[in-house]
């Protein structure tokens, strides 16, 4: 057959189909497919965000009062496990979705109907999940990390399981289809030490994913067995050890938290330049700070397991490997301030974003650094000065780059300007309500709040009413982006430029906004200056 | 668009995935139910289970008919072979680290948990306080923990199945291997053979293996209840020979490929992804062969 | 390097990095505290001063990273018609803020290594008391005292009645209202407190007999988990008389929040006599329980694990 009769089959040439279910349900646009994955990760951090409230409310003050304390803990791991698997990872799935092809000059993603699959998977595994909430023995309520034997005594066991399955064979599509696409569609001209930073962040991100979701795939299939099939991975009498599971999972999660928050250093070493006018500062120092916090990444996972009772010198040894993370890290820290130094700054919502990232995500980070110290982990682990550390580094850190995003991409996205108004709004507010909401939680968890616990000593009451009154507003502030968000796509009559702000740099910025629904479809001609890196020398 | 269109190429809609995720969530939600049914329970969750599974079965086969039809027509070029072939290398390597898990779980018992609860070093305190009257060892005599879980048993002797299957893998390779060259030469005939070759291979292999089980279970009393000795060796072997179970069912559809004709010198990537598939479980094999069966 | 050495570098360097707010002693928490609590167990002061040291300099860094970004955040902004300088990259400041914070690293590395190796040394110790969790209660087993071994002194320990009845949903009652003398002990108070004697280097060997639990006292400075089918130890030695509370921390089902751990430290002779007093009572066998009051620790009956107890050598 010849050429050009495939063509009459490759239909989606000009302008996006017409039908709802061809467009949406049927689709190989990496464009559309981000706008779900994106529309998806909100509604998820919506409802995640509601089972915060509740929990915020439940602890608002000493007594228990809203609900059976079996409920809590439904809620506490819920909450986690739609955050970190249903808002964060897919928003960040969302946004190389759009914008890798852009920024490295590709008509799509590499296998594009994987990646519709990848996609459509999700909302099928949240459904799974989170219907166990409506069963009779109701949802799982062991906590995130599900740890065995406690794990082992819910009925919902198999249902959560069969989710995390479902949801790692999405992320490990998603992430090699990434990979794929960067190592396999760049525009010719576009050599790898030219990709943005995030680019890069994202390919480094994906290897840690398709290295660590199998992993934990493996742990929740022993707890399945251990359940269901009479197997005893994790029970002593029977030769294994309940510690194990952790040592799997966390091999598993602390890369997970990695993944979490290289693509939001990537994002911000994308905002930070162009609104400071100035190229970003060690580009190639910032490549490898990512690799090298990756690498870093899977020697490091007892440090969740301080308490657990490890032999001395695994105690030690994984102390100082994690605590060596701090040195990439500041690394990128410093650049970041070494970008704005001697730069011309304007102070649009996104950089305000990701100004309180630098400064927040180091709070973060430096608590991080407090917690790899096995002796004072001894008294902060399981309170909530730990819960206030990955508040941090996952909120103010994670999230905050999430939003940044938005902002930044919204008009390329839409084709229209947001209300810079009500984004400062929603900028202020979020920041000021967000450290009343989890800076007191250091001071909980100091003075010896357990964490996973629903009700508390009256010596806690001040603090946790301060932080759960923080919680109700940043949630409240969190209606104005959703405001921001719908105004700009439909109702904003102000028109977006091609390269939308002054200083920005990069191949994304070269189409119209918004952008058309294909683009890229003849490679294009590359010159260094219209990359945000063309002239990396360094 | 003409000429510089070959550079890229963007597939079709399909409502191929869709489906994919519909029948993949109607299994696991019927695995799930059925684990959890009650004992006067009316089959609901294994008759959901079992709709998914012929669903899961025949979206791959129509999926995968497209993507051969598209195939055959030419439209795939370099690119999307080489991005193909990408797909399947880091497909790959995710297996490798599902089986790292296993393993990993394997290690850790042999060299930690089964000592320490045997009184070594670390578990001091452990065994005089709670099991002071296990004396660790692995495989027959204390594989199964300091509570004998699953009863005393005997473990299946390296040496004689085990063996053969390593021996029937390994030339299942060479077989795959010279079949690669043969399409490379262009040797139809000999594609055949030895890619039917290994699909007997693979056929025998698995047949040994549900012996090895019946064996394991009539005679040795090695269940999945053996303490960790047992769970660590079905696991491993299990997820192993569901591997295997793939790899030949693919072998054999590659095999009614290449007698359709459908692949050529220069174009046959769904031969070669199944090849390295099929050597990737004789690696993860020869792993187990020395890690569960001799050592 | 000693023991004594490692907490007198501690309290230099911790005087030092200026780090000394929250040093009242605590031995429950109280309300607005900020700081983590000393604790009564000369190893407690380990994390005590690694906490306020590592906070110092986290402050310190935090400063100067924060400081330089106001500074450049006022000074290069377009607005006051800032320009944008070309240059990205210098070498020499990358190698100097990569090879500072590894000086700073190694340092803190350092002090918490020493303190490590003093917690894992429970050579020596006077009193073995073995620690055992449920849901959602504690069992303790007292091992040996002394060098001899203790024979069938063990009880359970679970949360107050009081605390009990006022934590149910929909009770009514207050939480400040929960009070020992003038001590608020909502949830952190037991029906039979482990009574342990003072200047004494205990051994807690900690297991537990369903899920994982965490046996958590503030006052000596650490936690460790309470694993099913595991024994885990750890030491302290209680500096003063008194009453210490803490809290299960790992979750370990629905009331998780609710199984307080609360020990009484008495001086050596109070001890002797509390101790001969629960051997005479197991002893003599079904005595009538006494009424739960913080001194006289029944023999409960709901001593189900009495198998396991009799199971160890
Ligand atoms: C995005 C997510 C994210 C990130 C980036 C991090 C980053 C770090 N985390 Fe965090 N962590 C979590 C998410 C994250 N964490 C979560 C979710 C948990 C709890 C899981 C659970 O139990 O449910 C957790 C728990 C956790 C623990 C276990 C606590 C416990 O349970 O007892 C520890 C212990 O070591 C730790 C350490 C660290 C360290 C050292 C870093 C480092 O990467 C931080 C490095 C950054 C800096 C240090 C700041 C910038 C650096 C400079 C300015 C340079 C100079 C600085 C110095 C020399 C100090 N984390
Ligand atoms: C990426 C991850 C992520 C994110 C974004 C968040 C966001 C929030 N988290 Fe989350 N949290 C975790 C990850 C995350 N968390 C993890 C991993 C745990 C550990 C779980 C475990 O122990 O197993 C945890 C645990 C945890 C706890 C401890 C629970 C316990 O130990 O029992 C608390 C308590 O305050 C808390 C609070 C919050 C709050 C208030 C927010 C807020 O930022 C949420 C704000 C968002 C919204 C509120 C939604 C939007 C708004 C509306 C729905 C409108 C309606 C609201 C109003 C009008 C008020 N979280
Ligand atoms: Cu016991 Cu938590
Ligand atoms: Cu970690």
């Amino acid at each position: 057959m010849s050429y050009a009769a495939t063509h009459d089959h490759h239909d989606d040439h000009h302008g996006a189909p017409k039908g709802f279910f061809q467009r949406w349900c049927m689709s190989t646009n990496h464009k559309d497919i981000g706008t779900l994955y994106l529309v998806f990760a909100l509604t998820m951090f919506f409802i995640g965000g509601s089972f915060a409230m509740l929990i915020r409310a439940e602890l608002f003050k000493p007594g228990m009062q809203l609900m059976q304390p079996y409920f809590f803990n439904q809620l506490t791991t819920m909450h986690a496990l739609v955050m970190i698997f249903g808002a964060i990872m897919p928003a960040f799935v969302g946004l190389g979705n759009w914008m890798i092809p852009l920024m490295v000059g590709a008509p799509d993603m590499a296998l594009p109907r994987m990646n519709n699959l990848s996609f459509w998977i999700l909302p099928f595994a949240f459904l799974l999940m989170l219907s166990t909430l409506f069963m009779p023995g109701g949802g799982p309520a062991g906590g995130w990390t599900l740890y065995p034997p406690l794990s082992l005594q819910s009925d919902s066991l198999a249902y959560v399981v069969f989710a995390v399955h479902l949801m790692g064979i999405s992320s490990i599509m998603g992430a090699i289809n990434i990979i794929a696409t960067i190592l396999n569609m760049r525009a010719p001209g576009m050599e790898l030490l030219k990709m943005p930073v995030f680019v890069w962040s994202w390919l480094i991100t994906a290897f840690l994913l398709i290295a660590v979701m199998p992993v934990l795939a493996g742990a929740v299939t022993m707890l399945l067995t251990d359940k269901y099939f009479g197997t005893n991975f994790f029970n002593p009498g029977g030769g294994g050890d309940p510690v194990l599971y952790q040592h799997i999972f966390w091999f598993f999660g602390h890369p997970e938290v990695y993944i979490m928050i290289l693509p939001a250093f990537g994002i911000i070493s994308e905002i930070v330049p162009t609104f400071a006018r100035k190229p970003i500062f060690g580009y190639k120092a910032m490549v490898f700070a990512i690799a090298s916090i990756a690498f870093l990444s899977f020697i490091v996972w007892a440090h969740h397991m301080f308490a657990v009772g490890l032999p001395l010198g695994a105690e030690i040894f994984f102390m100082y490997a994690t605590m060596l993370i701090a040195v990439p890290t500041g690394v990128k820290v410093f650049n970041w301030v070494a970008t704005i130094w001697g730069s011309s700054m304007t102070f649009e919502t996104p950089m305000l974003f990701a100004i309180a990232f630098i400064i927040l995500f180091t709070i973060g980070g430096f608590s991080g650094l407090m917690l790899a110290l096995v002796p004072a982990d001894f008294q902060y682990h399981d309170t909530y000065f730990v819960v206030a550390h990955f508040h941090y580094v996952l909120v103010t850190g994670a999230l905050f780059a999430i939003i940044a995003a938005s902002y930044y991409w919204l008009p390329k996205w839409t084709g229209n300007m947001y209300s810079e108004f009500w984004g400062k709004v929603h900028f202020w507010n979020s920041v000021i309500w967000v450290n009343v909401l989890f800076f007191p939680q250091h001071f909980l968890g100091l003075a010896g709040m357990p964490r996973r616990i629903p009700d508390y000593n009256v010596a806690f009451a001040n603090f946790n009413m301060i932080s759960s009154i923080g919680g109700f507003l940043f949630g409240a502030t969190q209606l104005i982006f959703i405001g921001v968000l719908i105004h700009c796509a439909f109702f904003s009559k102000k028109k977006a430029t091609d390269r939308v702000w002054e200083g920005a740099r990069g191949l994304e910025w070269t189409v119209p906004s918004p952008a058309p629904h294909h683009t890229f479809e003849v490679p294009p001609v590359i010159h260094d200056d219209e990359l945000a890196h063309g002239h990396v020398n360094d | 668009m003409g000429q510089q269109h070959d550079a890229y190429f963007v597939p079709a809609k399909s409502y191929w995935p869709i489906v994919a995720a519909v029948v993949m969530f109607t299994t696991v939600f019927g695995a799930a139910h059925w684990l959890n049914a009650e004992p006067g329970d009316a089959g609901f969750g294994k008759t959901v289970l079992i709709v998914g599974v012929v669903g899961v079965l025949g979206m791959f086969f129509g999926w995968f008919r497209s993507v051969i039809n598209e195939s055959l027509s030419g439209s795939y070029n370099h690119q999307v072979d080489v991005s193909f072939r990408m797909g399947m290398m880091w497909f790959i390597f995710s297996e490798v680290m599902f089986f790292g898990a296993f393993f990993g779980a394997l290690f850790y018992i042999r060299m930690f948990s089964v000592p320490w609860l045997g009184g070594t070093g670390h578990g001091t305190l452990t065994h005089q306080f709670l099991w002071s009257d296990y004396a660790a060892a692995w495989g027959a005599n204390g594989g199964n923990g300091p509570e004998r879980v699953g009863g005393s048993f005997s473990t299946v002797p390296a040496w004689g199945l085990p063996l053969l299957n390593t021996l029937i893998l390994l030339s299942s390779s060479v077989t795959v291997t010279i079949a690669h060259h043969a399409l490379r030469a262009g040797h139809r005939g000999k594609i055949l053979v030895f890619l039917g070759l290994t699909v007997l291979l693979g056929a025998l292999f698995l047949n040994f293996q549900a012996h090895e089980y019946v064996e394991a279970y009539k005679e040795l009393n090695l269940t999945l209840h053996s303490g960790v000795y047992g769970s660590t060796f079905f696991l491993l072997t299990g997820f192993h020979g569901l591997h295997v179970t793939l790899g030949t069912i693919m072998l054999a559809v590659i095999w009614l490929r290449v007698l359709k004709g459908h692949f050529n010198k220069d174009h046959h990537f769904g031969f070669e992804a199944v090849a390295w598939y099929w050597h990737f479980v004789d690696v993860v094999w020869l792993g187990l062969f020395m890690f569960v069966y001799i050592l | 390097m000693t023991s004594g050495g490692i907490r007198r570098s501690f309290t230099a360097a911790a005087t030092l990095a200026l780090a000394s707010f929250g040093s009242v002693v605590h031995a429950a928490p109280g309300p607005w505290q900020l700081n983590m609590q000393r604790g009564e167990s000369t190893w407690s002061q380990v994390p005590y001063h690694l906490n306020n040291i590592s906070l110092a300099v986290c402050t310190v860094i935090g400063i100067l990273v924060f400081g330089a970004m106001f500074i450049a955040m006022f000074r290069f902004r377009k607005s006051r018609g800032a320009v944008a300088e070309k240059w990205s990259h210098n070498t020499m400041v990358e190698v100097v803020w990569t090879t500072i914070p590894v000086v700073i690293l190694v340092v803190l590395a350092y002090l918490a290594t020493g303190g490590l190796t003093s917690w894992a040394d429970t050579t020596g110790s006077q009193m073995t008391v073995k620690v055992t969790g449920y849901q959602w209660k504690w069992r303790y087993d007292y091992v040996d005292y002394q060098g001899k071994p203790i024979d069938k002194v063990g009880f359970m320990s679970k949360l107050d009645t009081q605390s009990d009845r006022t934590r149910q949903l929909g009770s009514g009652m207050d939480p400040f209202a929960v009070k020992v003398g003038d001590e608020s002990t909502y949830l952190l108070n037991v029906d039979n407190p482990l009574v342990v004697p003072v200047d004494t280097k205990i051994r807690f060997v900690i297991t537990s007999g369903d899920v994982i639990h965490s046996w958590w006292v503030p006052a000596t400075g650490w936690k460790l988990d309470a694993i099913p089918g595991i024994i885990n130890a750890a030491w302290a030695n209680f500096q003063t008389p008194g009453t210490y509370r803490g809290q299960c921390a790992e979750l370990c089902g629905q009331d998780h929040g609710f199984m307080p751990i609360v020990v009484v430290v008495k001086s050596k002779a109070d001890f002797a006599a509390w101790l001969a007093g629960q051997q005479a009572k197991s002893a003599a066998p079904a005595a009538a329980p006494a009424a739960a009051s913080s001194a006289a620790a029944p023999q409960t009956s709901q001593a189900a694990p009495v198998a396991d107890t009799a199971k160890q050598g």
